[in-house]
């Protein structure tokens, strides 16, 4: 098991800003950071049980037949996560709608099963899931933050600009989202080349 | 007829489904450098689109429902889907060879697009009855269309422009989504006109 397993799913292969996967999600319930963590909680409790399952079983898996079966697990995971907060968390379950069930889709799930967890051994394979999802949770809370910072002026739910801000109404629709997250995507270039500029 | 209307002009345009809903976002940035491929990839999204949700609403109303199975709804839909996607490429490849050519290389790619379960999901979630479900599902292919060619348009533009590095290709074409997704938004409300 190696550690670096874990941490490069939050910086060199941060989902979603370095590694282009996942955008459906991000865009589509990031308007308050409570959305996005319990999106990205979900997301992280599917990929992390998907790929332990797949690599405790990668030998018995025939290759040819190995994406249905990733798929299967990958919804099975999903409806438990669906039922869960349809119990639990009514009022987010509603929220989230047909973005709970469409985590099947996630391309980063998918991506990191075939790529990662049916071809390494299982610890490594759990800690690059976790660091996958603790990564995604990361940009989804930081994207959901900016735009409800903006959107509503506060974060958490917390009032963070005081009562004369006018909200921008803008940042909480659409077309906010994929501004935000346009110009997040940018910056994050702009990081990473500066870096690479300096090396 | 006129509610039928309102359901495809909702789908559609109201609440487009790449631009509104974000779903089928991937490739909605990934095939819409090129006016062709965009226009071939919507055809074969629109095509399996419909078809999937034909049999996804038979088999949760004849099936999964008749016999109290509605948890399996999520995996059984996702099968339902690749499994449908596989048929189409045979029986495209066999009797529609130059179809294949335009659209073959596209079909294996949309077993995972969201567009495709979101708008199955969607049928199931409010409860549409058939023919909503088939004007519904029209509906959505055409609005993923119609995003996918303005963007196409747009970018093949684009890269006559002297861009700043960081933001070349996925982000610009974000932030063009975005404004056209503000554009979208003024379509709101008239829907109300249509009743």
């Amino acid at each position: 098991m190696r550690l670096q397993n874990f941490t490069k799913g939050l910086w060199t292969e941060l989902p979603v800003l370095r590694v282009l996967l996942g955008f459906c999600p991000t865009l589509a319930v990031t308007n308050r950071a409570e959305n996005g963590l319990v999106m990205g909680l979900a997301t992280t409790f599917v990929l992390f049980f998907s790929c332990t399952l797949i690599s405790i079983f990668k030998k018995l898996i025939p290759h040819r037949i190995r994406i249905p079966i990733f798929i299967v697990v990958i919804a099975s995971f999903v409806t438990i996560v669906d039922y869960l907060l349809a119990a639990y968390y009514w009022e987010m379950h509603k929220v989230l709608g047909i973005y709970i069930p469409l985590i099947v889709v996630n391309c980063l799930i998918l991506g990191r099963v075939e790529a990662f967890a049916s071809k390494n051994p299982v610890g490594d394979s759990m800690l690059d899931a976790l660091g996958m999802g603790v990564g995604f949770t990361l940009v989804l809370v930081v994207l959901g933050s900016i735009r409800e910072l903006f959107g509503f002026g506060t974060i958490f739910s917390h009032q963070v600009i005081g009562k004369p801000y006018e909200p921008m109404v803008l940042m909480i629709i659409p077309p906010g989202a994929l501004l935000s997250l346009g110009l997040l995507l940018g910056l994050m270039n702009l990081i990473r080349d500066r870096m690479e500029g300096r090396r | 007829m006129k509610y039928m209307f309102s359901v495809f002009f909702v789908a559609a345009v109201l609440n487009n489904f790449v631009l509104t809903n974000f779903l089928g976002i991937c490739p909605f940035l990934g095939v819409s450098r090129r006016k062709g491929p965009a226009l071939a990839m919507s055809g074969a999204v629109l095509f399996v689109m419909v078809i999937a949700s034909i049999f996804t609403w038979l088999i949760y109303h004849y099936l999964l429902q008749k016999y109290d199975l509605e948890f399996l709804m999520i995996p059984s839909f996702i099968l339902v889907i690749g499994s449908l996607v596989q048929l189409i490429e045979i029986f495209m490849r066999r009797f529609a060879p130059r179809m294949y050519d335009v659209f073959g290389i596209y079909l294996p790619l949309i077993t995972t697009n969201c567009a495709i379960l979101g708008v199955t999901l969607i049928n199931i979630n409010r409860a549409f009855n058939f023919h909503t479900a088939l004007v519904y599902s029209l509906g959505a292919g055409a609005g993923f269309g119609l995003a996918m060619i303005i963007m196409a348009g747009i970018r093949e533009h684009l890269e006559y422009v002297d861009l700043p590095r960081p933001l070349q290709d996925i982000p610009i074409a974000l932030l063009v989504a975005g404004l056209l997704s503000m554009a979208f938004q003024g379509f709101a409300g008239t829907v109300a006109l249509l009743k």
